[in-house]
């Protein structure tokens, strides 16, 4: 990632030195990576979908459970103290992660989706007002296409989307054009999750804030695999599921700029957000709280803290990741009658296929009998797939435990799927 | 690979190859739509009715090996049959693919469908399976909704 606008590094001094990344070391924290599936070694290669989890993340969860449940914010009890401590605390390992400038511009949610409702709904409804534009892109996931678009259905005003070309990069003078005086809102994805292409998001964001438009960053699929930093990136959102970063499901993060949160209104009523109810009129609590109403995930926000701690100390796996892709890559174009759909200049691990005219899913029935996991369908990019001319694709997606025995056994599956329809 | 070898029997492979009955049928007078959004398979059928006979019957669509060579087998199965044939058959087909995967599949009175069989092994494509029958029953019964089997 010789690009300014993403460094794929994580930081650390071990990137420096060549092999020390320990692959074997990695895969040794995973405890369901040592299981057999039909009786075959599992090659775990759907980590777009979500991704496994280390042995510190479930015993993260577990020793909330069976030490501190008990709810936040509320008890002036010793395990109420302890869980509101550990929630907290995961909440500040986020901002960390993030480089946010401050903890309270790290909301938790339910996931990704979750997050930019709340952004469409309690932002959009405030700014979008008829004939007004959103921008986005054509390789969305519908989860950040349907909230602009019900948005838009709402208040009048029109959705447009940046083309790609055939890489699966996207036309950013066809964006340059989109902007203008109506523009309202720019929403896109980081890394795609089906073309794997990583956007030049800091540009995008430049671009747009010379309308003083802000942007939402959909950032699911990059931060398994990327150093972010949103203070770089200067994003005025920013949006992940813990459940694809190693952490538990159910449990993701809306960062937002201080400034743009505190002049929100909550998403939705109920606990926690408030600051004081009468039947007469309520007043809200402040940021974040008055974006998290009800009693929150705590387990879940306690296993991403343990997640990102996890992934911090496995540090600089950048190197490593590349060299997967690249080999991942070259294995698929040998691949008898093979056709990568998603051949971006910088992209994280995710390789979407064709392969003659064996649909998609009967790659996947193949291949899940032979131990590897991959997702076949239209991954939730409907308007994708028919930009390039498929009914669905079968995608095999990486992480940093995966290895080249692992790529190796899906082109093995690959051939074998050949055989089978001759 | 003996499993996937019965799930992908050659007859499934040749009606997906070559699926029998694949057209349009201009003057129909039963149609349906099944479209299971989550794998993007999707079915038209168009039926002749005449009393209670289907007279004729074509579909057009994409989805996987499974659902295609089903409708097409289907197809081929129900043309000349009565309503209460069809059902019946419906039936049977249903069971043998959802049936307990310890005992022997029963395909009595399944003729070509019951390469099928195979299918009770792999829970997660018994939906393609039977999306095409699930499909024509909604015509048969005149329900204009489309037919999901997720």
């Amino acid at each position: 990632m010789s690009a300014a606008y993403l460094s794929l590094a994580r930081s650390g001094p071990a990137e420096t030195l060549a092999g020390a990344f320990d692959v074997e070391k990695v895969r040794a924290d995973f405890p369901i990576l040592k299981r057999r599936i039909y009786d075959r070694p599992l090659v775990y290669l759907d980590n777009a979908a979500t991704a496994q989890k280390p042995q510190a993340v479930i015993d993260a969860i577990e020793r909330y459970y069976s030490a501190e449940n008990s709810n936040v914010h509320r008890g002036v009890h010793y395990l109420s103290q302890r869980a509101t401590c550990a929630y907290e605390g995961a909440r500040a390992k986020v901002r960390g992660f993030l480089n946010a400038a401050e903890d309270r511009e790290v909301v938790f949610t339910r996931g990704t989706t979750e997050a930019i409702n709340l952004v469409a709904q309690s932002y959009g409804r405030g700014h979008v007002r008829e004939g007004d534009e959103i921008i986005i892109s054509e390789m969305e996931h519908h989860s950040n296409i349907v909230p602009w678009q019900m948005l838009c259905e709402e208040r009048g005003a029109v959705l447009r989307v940046i083309p790609i070309d055939d890489r699966g990069e996207l036309l950013l003078e066809e964006y340059e054009r989109l902007l203008n005086k109506r523009t309202r809102f720019v929403s896109v994805v980081h890394a795609s999750n089906v073309l794997g292409t990583v956007n030049p998001v800091q540009q995008i964001v430049k671009m747009a804030h010379r309308w003083n438009v802000p942007v939402l960053v959909d950032g699911a699929q990059a931060v398994p695999h990327a150093k972010v930093d949103v203070q770089e990136l200067d994003c005025d959102f920013y949006a992940f599921s813990g459940h694809k970063l190693y952490g538990p499901t159910g449990i993701g993060v809306l960062y937002g700029k201080i400034g743009l949160l505190e002049a929100m209104p909550p998403y939705q009523g109920g606990g926690s957000m408030i600051r004081s109810v009468t039947f007469e009129k309520t007043t809200y609590a402040e940021v974040p709280n008055r974006f998290e109403a009800g009693t929150p995930h705590i387990e879940g926000g306690i296993g991403l803290g343990a997640a990102v701690d996890y992934v911090n100390e496995v540090g600089a796996a950048a190197a490593y990741e590349e060299g997967l892709l690249a080999y991942t890559t070259e294995a698929l174009r040998e691949a008898p009658g093979l056709r990568l759909i998603g051949t971006a200049r910088q992209k994280v691990g995710v390789l979407s296929f064709v392969m003659g005219d064996i649909h998609p899913h009967d790659i996947g029935t193949i291949l899940d009998r032979e131990g590897v996991a991959v997702r076949a369908g239209h991954h939730c990019a409907q308007p994708l797939m028919r930009r390039f001319g498929v009914p669905a694709t079968a995608r095999a997606s990486l992480a940093f435990y995966n290895t080249r025995e692992d790529v190796d056994a899906l082109v093995r599956g690959l051939h074998k799927a050949r055989e089978v329809f001759g | 690979m003996s499993d996937l070898r019965e799930l992908y029997q050659q007859v499934i492979l040749d009606h997906n190859k070559s699926p029998r009955n694949f057209r349009k049928i201009e003057d129909a007078n039963r149609s349906s739509e099944g479209y299971n959004p989550l794998c993007g398979d999707h079915l038209h059928f168009y039926l002749k009715v005449e009393g209670d006979v289907i007279r004729d019957i074509g579909f057009q669509g994409s989805g996987c090996a499974i659902s295609k060579a089903s409708a097409s087998l289907m197809s081929s199965a129900l043309k000349g049959k009565t309503k209460g044939e069809a059902e019946a058959l419906f039936k049977r087909f249903h069971d043998m693919v959802t049936g307990d995967m310890d005992a022997p599949p029963d395909t009595e009175g399944l003729g070509k469908l019951a390469v099928f069989a195979g299918v009770r092994e792999f829970p997660a494509r018994v939906k393609c399976a039977t999306l095409a029958w699930h499909t024509l029953h909604a015509a048969l019964k005149g329900e204009d909704k489309p037919v999901s089997t997720e």
